[in-house]
């Protein structure tokens, strides 16, 4: 059997936004139809000034709504809120009104990881980066190692010093972003660092021994790092784990940035002392 | 709802009808977030997940009851607790909240 798809410009629009990863939220009424308001109206926001296509029945509604889906996809966050029938949200406003309950369901380009150095436990960190969702940036200033060959699982490979990669692209990183810095080379390691420290990135994880690790604060502090900026490096880079291998490293690296986000108490290299590899 | 793209667009070029279950909320103890989703069409094919397998079997029967008109788009729940009119459980003791309706927009 076929026939002619039905006509419906929201999904059309919402199914081509999603498969561009371009940002996008749609709002649906789930409960509280009233007057024009009906329970599966849709509200679809985007973040690039578009007019938002579709209403959800009453023009106050749909502006308060499309305003807070741009919070919530900021945030990448997707739940329920609450309205009165013309866009209400304050307690007071709500009171003896009926409530419109609204799913906000966001749709946030995939958070960026940015890896610094191209050696082995580069392409282990991608990978497991890329299971978790992250889109990969493999950077490295020697054109020799920083080839799509070696990295055939980053979804793009900069040969590059630190310092011109934050200055062209710094400004895209924020607090779901994740940089590791791996090249354990202070060349690469302070620029790298800086960089990454001037931008809103919610992870800075920089790979060394103990004695590397110190050696670098030390250097850090000497050009000016202070202690804030200090602070917000996780290194050692990754959790207390014992990681060995590539690919045990990778785990303990992305686990660490999970328990950033989690706020959840797990140890990490950075607040233990001893043997890293135990 | 992006893994769910190519089996809906296939099911609407064959001129199938579809119903779309969304997980908007969790309480306690949920395997997936808000923004799960999955898609049955009439004749009974299932894209997607709501759970961790736990309730799949009871939202096709919602899904299918919506798209032969017998019942209106709307939050469905599932989970532990007395008040709730659905057996269908989560073992994970949460409660999740689905909406139901049909993909017309």
């Amino acid at each position: 059997m076929s026939s002619t798809p039905p006509d419906s410009p929201v999904f059309d629009r919402y199914a081509e936004l999603l498969r561009t990863e371009e940002p996008v939220a749609l709002a649906t009424v789930i409960e509280g139809a009233i007057g024009d308001i009906s329970v599966g109206a849709k509200l679809l926001v985007t973040t690039d000034g578009a007019e938002p296509l579709g209403s959800l029945g009453h023009p106050e509604l749909d502006r308060v709504v499309a305003r807070d889906a741009i919070a919530e996809l900021e945030a990448a966050r997707s739940g329920v809120r609450s309205y009165g029938p013309e866009g209400q949200t304050t307690p007071e406003d709500l009171v003896d009104q009926p409530t419109i309950r609204v799913f906000v369901e966001s749709h946030a380009p995939p958070p960026q990881m940015w890896i610094f150095g191209a050696v082995d436990f580069t392409a282990a960190l991608a990978r497991v980066a890329k299971v978790l969702g992250y889109r990969v940036t493999v950077c490295d200033a020697r054109e020799v190692f920083a080839t799509k060959r070696r990295f055939p699982m980053a979804d793009a490979v900069r040969v590059t010093w630190p310092t011109p990669i934050f200055d062209e692209l710094g400004g895209e990183l924020g607090p779901r972003d994740a940089v590791c810095i791996l090249t354990h080379d202070p060349k690469f390691d302070v620029p790298a660092v800086q960089g990454a420290l001037a931008t809103r990135v919610g992870y800075i994880g920089v790979m060394g021994s103990r004695k590397t690790h110190d050696k670098r604060m030390q250097r850090l502090a000497e050009v000016g790092v202070d202690q804030a900026g200090l602070d917000r490096l996780m290194s050692p880079i990754g959790l207390d784990l014992g990681a060995r291998t590539p690919e045990e490293t990778a785990v303990s690296i992305c686990a660490e940035i999970i328990a950033a986000r989690t706020g959840k108490g797990v140890p990490s290299l950075k607040d233990s002392s001893g043997p890293i590899h135990s | 709802m992006k893994e769910l793209l190519n089996d809906i667009d296939r099911w609407q070029r064959a001129g199938e009808r579809i119903a779309v279950a969304r997980v908007v909320d969790i309480e306690g103890s949920g395997p997936r977030l808000p923004g799960a989703a999955m898609a049955v069409t009439e004749s009974g094919e299932v894209a997607g997940s709501v759970s961790g397998g736990c309730v799949e079997g009871a939202v096709v029967g919602e899904a299918l009851s919506i798209l032969d008109g017998s019942t209106e788009p709307r939050v469905v729940t599932f989970g532990y607790s007395d008040d709730e009119a659905f057996a269908v459980g989560l073992t994970c003791g949460g409660t999740i909240h689905l909406f139901i309706e049909e993909l017309a927009w």
